[in-house]
């Protein structure tokens, strides 16, 4: 089976109908995408395909049509993504386990609505659990990520 | 409070060990320092000082925060106290958790166990304290919990960096050929500005490290401190904002196995009969292992990737033993009201005469009241994991978890070999709120390493294992009636609270030869120990033994008694006519730091101007671990149901070391507690417990997250925790908000049981 991760093509074997997310961590060596449910309802295992965020853990490797983008790949040359940038000036994370996934529905939020209201912030994020409590700084961090975006950075 | 003379009678519990009224331990072994863990692991050329610092020659700066990181910046301020006293910025230090060691003992974390209120600085409160803080020092007893970290480093690890950067002086010094007070630190080197020389520390490092640093070093006046007291960027947030592998379950090994386990969904019970067959011939199945341990029995399955471990362990075929434990949970809250009508229990307060005031009390002076509360999951984002390799005799266990030490001991006990053979690496942790105190994950990847040939095997729970395996917060029941005097305040308070006991049943499974003693204080913690004066005052708990496994859950007793307590004084608030924060203010006099933050949390919530309809406000005050802490949850009647708009909380901890991460932790901890209040409970059926994930045991999520704002006071006189203390007043601040909203006043958690919320 060939998947193309983080701009890269992997090789490797697996049951078609073993979740991307398995496929990723166990397979491919990329732990970003973290496990937290295994149905799609605490969002830690969020990544992008085709720039839609995607759970991992329920959609069979056998079924991604693609090119998937981790946590690890979102970044580009070197630099932060806006939104890590904004985790990272908002001092967001606390235990940070949900923060990759929290961080990859910001991203393509973004990408499809540059400047979301509080509404629409909570409609997105709502699949994104985080039992640390983050939100207030997730809010104000996609906000910043926004701006920072707009402003070209 | 209860008398020192009823107190001398008793024992009472503290952590894992039950310990007599007086502590016969002798100093000598009390003060007895343990050999440096660093020693026997530097680099080339790398220098150590004492446990919590490393130098090498290029001038890496290595500091030990021994405390499991689980989101509360731990690993931040530890190291900021290091940093200070050794005159570094702190991003050029790197921070490492560093081994278990008995050398990373908690002091701090003890220290509370006895039974005096926190605020209580009697000779007797004040020895005890020291007393039990020797006892984990003795013990060497490491572990994260207990809102304790900060309290057991502040002077330690200052000291660790003062000590450390005295003998690099002194080293710079010989070095130099000039005297130590010539020269001055900064940016790790040090400088001898009359002749414009520099030395970095990591050029003196060798020659200082084998120097002794003098029996006292002076630390900084708190007006000098360049990193205390301001909020420093997390020195984990990037590599938490780049999915960079620092979890648990993100070990990866040469050669690594998989794994999983499944245990018997009812306590305690063994498999009656098992088919292990079809499971056995799945694809990428290794092995199938029987699993008998202290916290349970089942199988492990080792595969070569974690999702065929997961079918594979689906796929035995068990059927396990009844429980030997109330069934249900009809039962189990039968068990805890026959625990109250009892005449059992240990009054940790007992002031004045309770049972006189309450004999001749005119029917309509009285309030009564019966509360009740269900068990909870942690429910961590990081399910539960560990992974262990045993090759050539020696057991490495990469384990996120709060207790390095005893997981060291039991891992070494369950495993069958020499606890010196064991290493212990703590990993970053997905969460932790009291579950990974517990052993259990580690011990499950000792077994199933010992059955991998000396291949290292990841052993991951499923989210429903998790939550059908946890050490619950226990279920709890009270009784409260109060007697009103002519103006409107209580002049008596009767409080019963049955609960199983939590150290009880940590015992059990960590440490199942001793017995429990005495009381155990975390039943009525929150109740028993809160400020207010009032003449008559008894707090009485009762153990109720019902065979679930409880633990440590965020704030633990105070979880409950938090509600208990200030739902309670609200219906003694409405009962008297006088208003909520008017009463604190009164049964509080006392206690002036606990004024300061009521007062604070009104003025920021601007408590008692009127609000627009369909909007309503509810106030309440725990003080727990050292931490004063008032709250007022706003909540709105809408179309979709009650919604939580918002929360102001006013803290105090003594002395605010990091005031962004005090204030990330307040807000965390009052998530925390409105997650339960909203709406989680576990139920048993058929001695099984009914949830199994986020669809049945959700949380709070981003949509019903309100608005916050903190206020961080320092009027305390000793410094308290912060980790815990927002949890506790959040539910009863929400529910008396509900109350004021809606008029109906809810005994019983979740409130989303009795009203709606958005």
């Amino acid at each position: 089976m060939r998947l193309i991760v983080d701009g890269k093509s992997i090789e490797f074997e697996a049951d078609p109908e073993m979740p991307l997310l398995w496929a990723l961590r166990d397979l491919a060596g990329k732990t970003g995408p973290k496990f937290g449910c295994g149905i799609a309802a605490c969002g830690a295992c969020t990544v992008h395909i085709g720039g839609e965020a995607v759970r991992s853990c329920s959609l069979p490797v056998g079924q991604v049509d693609g090119e998937v983008t981790t946590i690890e790949g979102l970044a580009a040359s070197g630099k932060l993504h806006a939104v890590q940038q904004a985790w990272l000036d908002e001092q967001v994370a606390q235990c940070g386990y949900c923060q990759a996934g929290q961080i990859m529905s910001a991203a393509a939020l973004l990408e499809a609505n540059p400047d979301p209201t509080d509404q629409d912030i909570d409609e997105a994020m709502n699949g994104n659990l985080c039992r640390c409590g983050t939100y207030p700084r997730i809010r104000a961090a996609i906000k910043k990520a926004a701006a920072l975006k707009t402003a070209g950075i | 409070m209860a008398s020192v003379a009823k107190i001398a009678r008793r024992t009472f519990l503290i952590g894992a060990a039950a310990v007599a009224g007086g502590v016969a331990v002798g100093y000598w072994y009390i003060s007895r320092p343990y050999a440096n863990p660093l020693e026997g692991g530097l680099a080339e050329g790398e220098a150590t000082f004492n446990p919590y610092v490393k130098i090498a020659p290029d001038n890496t700066i290595t500091v030990i925060a021994p405390r499991a990181e689980m989101g509360q910046g731990i690993s931040t301020t530890l190291a900021a106290l290091v940093a200070e006293e050794l005159d570094v910025p702190l991003d050029m230090v790197k921070v490492e958790h560093g081994p278990a060691s008995f050398a990373y003992y908690n002091a701090a974390l003890l220290e509370e166990g006895g039974p005096f209120p926190f605020y209580d600085q009697s000779l007797m409160a004040e020895t005890v304290r020291g007393a039990l803080g020797g006892v984990s020092k003795a013990l060497g007893f490491q572990g994260t919990g207990g809102s304790s970290s900060i309290r057991d480093g502040f002077e330690k690890m200052r000291q660790a960096g003062a000590a450390a950067r005295y003998v690099l002086v002194e080293a710079a010094a010989r070095k130099l050929g000039v005297a130590a007070s010539e020269l001055s630190t900064a940016n790790g080197a040090i400088e001898h500005k009359a002749s414009g020389r520099e030395v970095a520390y990591g050029e003196v490092a060798a020659a200082a490290a084998a120097i002794d640093p003098p029996a006292t070093v002076r630390l900084k006046d708190k007006a000098d401190w360049k990193l205390l007291g301001k909020p420093q960027p997390r020195v984990d947030m990037l590599a938490k904002v780049t999915g960079a592998p620092i979890f648990g379950i993100d070990v990866v090994l040469p050669d690594m196995l998989f794994g999983t386990v499944k245990m018997s969904p009812r306590f305690w019970t063994k498999p009656v009969e098992a088919d292990l067959s079809k499971a056995e011939k799945m694809p990428g199945v290794v092995k199938i292992v029987a699993l008998e341990t202290s916290y349970g029995h089942g199988f492990g399955v080792v595969a070569e990737n974690t999702w065929a471990a997961f079918q594979a362990a689906d796929a035995i075929e068990v059927e396990w033993e009844a429980a030997e434990y109330p069934a249900d949970s009809a039962a189990i809250s039968k068990t805890l009201q026959d625990a109250l009508a009892s005449g059992d229990g240990s009054a940790l307060r007992d002031d004045g005469d309770v049972d006189t005031a309450f004999a001749d009390a005119p029917r309509e002076r009285l309030v009564e009241a019966a509360y009740e509360v269900p068990y909870l999951a942690h429910a961590c984002m990081e399910p539960m994991n560990a992974t262990a390799r045993f090759k050539d005799g020696v057991l490495e266990i990469w384990s996120p978890n709060q207790m390095p030490t005893i997981t060291r001991y039991l891992c070494s006990e369950a495993a069958g070999i020499e606890r010196d053979k064991v290493n212990v690496h703590t990993t970053h942790l997905g969460g932790g709120f009291g579950r990974r105190g517990e052993m259990d994950f580690s011990i499950y990847a000792a077994l199933l390493a010992k059955e991998a040939a000396g291949r290292p095997v990841k052993v991951t729970w499923t989210r429903e294992e998790d939550i059908r395996h946890d050490t619950y917060r226990p279920a709890a029941a009270g009784r409260f009636q109060a007697r009103l005097g002519d103006d409107g305040l209580p002049e008596a308070l009767d409080m019963r609270i049955a609960s199983p006991s939590v150290i009880g049943s940590a015992l059990r499974r960590m440490f199942p030869s001793i017995s429990p003693l005495g009381p155990d204080r975390t039943i009525t913690d929150g109740s028993h120990n809160q400020p207010y004066a009032i003449s008559n005052y008894r707090v009485t708990g009762i153990a109720a033994d019902i065979g679930i496994p409880v633990g440590f859950w965020r704030s633990v007793g105070n979880s409950y008694n938090g509600f208990f307590h200030e739902s309670f004084m609200d219906e003694i608030a409405t009962a008297g006519k006088t208003d909520p924060v008017e009463l604190r203010r009164k049964l509080m006099a006392d206690w002036p730091t606990a004024v300061k933050v009521v007062e604070k949390v009104a003025a920021m919530a601007k408590w008692g101007e009127p609000l627009p309809s369909g909007r309503a406000k509810g106030f309440a005050f725990t003080l727990s671990f050292g931490g004063w802490v008032a709250e007022v949850v706003q909540v709105a009647d809408t179309p979709a149901g009650i919604r939580i708009e918002k929360v102001w909380i006013a803290a105090d901890v003594g002395t605010a070391l990091d005031p962004g991460i005090i204030e990330a932790q307040l807000v965390s901890g009052a998530v925390f507690g409105l997650s339960a209040a909203l709406g989680q409970e576990i139920t048993i059926a058929e001695g099984m417990v009914e949830q199994s994930n986020f669809h049945d045991f959700d949380a709070m999520r981003i949509s019903q997250c309100p608005a916050f704002e903190v206020a961080i006071l320092e009027n305390a006189e000793r410094m308290g925790g912060v980790g815990e203390i927002g949890t506790p007043p959040a539910a009863p601040a929400l529910a008396n908000a509900v109350f004021t909203l809606t008029g109906k006043r809810i005994r019983t958690l979740p409130l989303s049981k009795e009203v709606a919320f958005a």
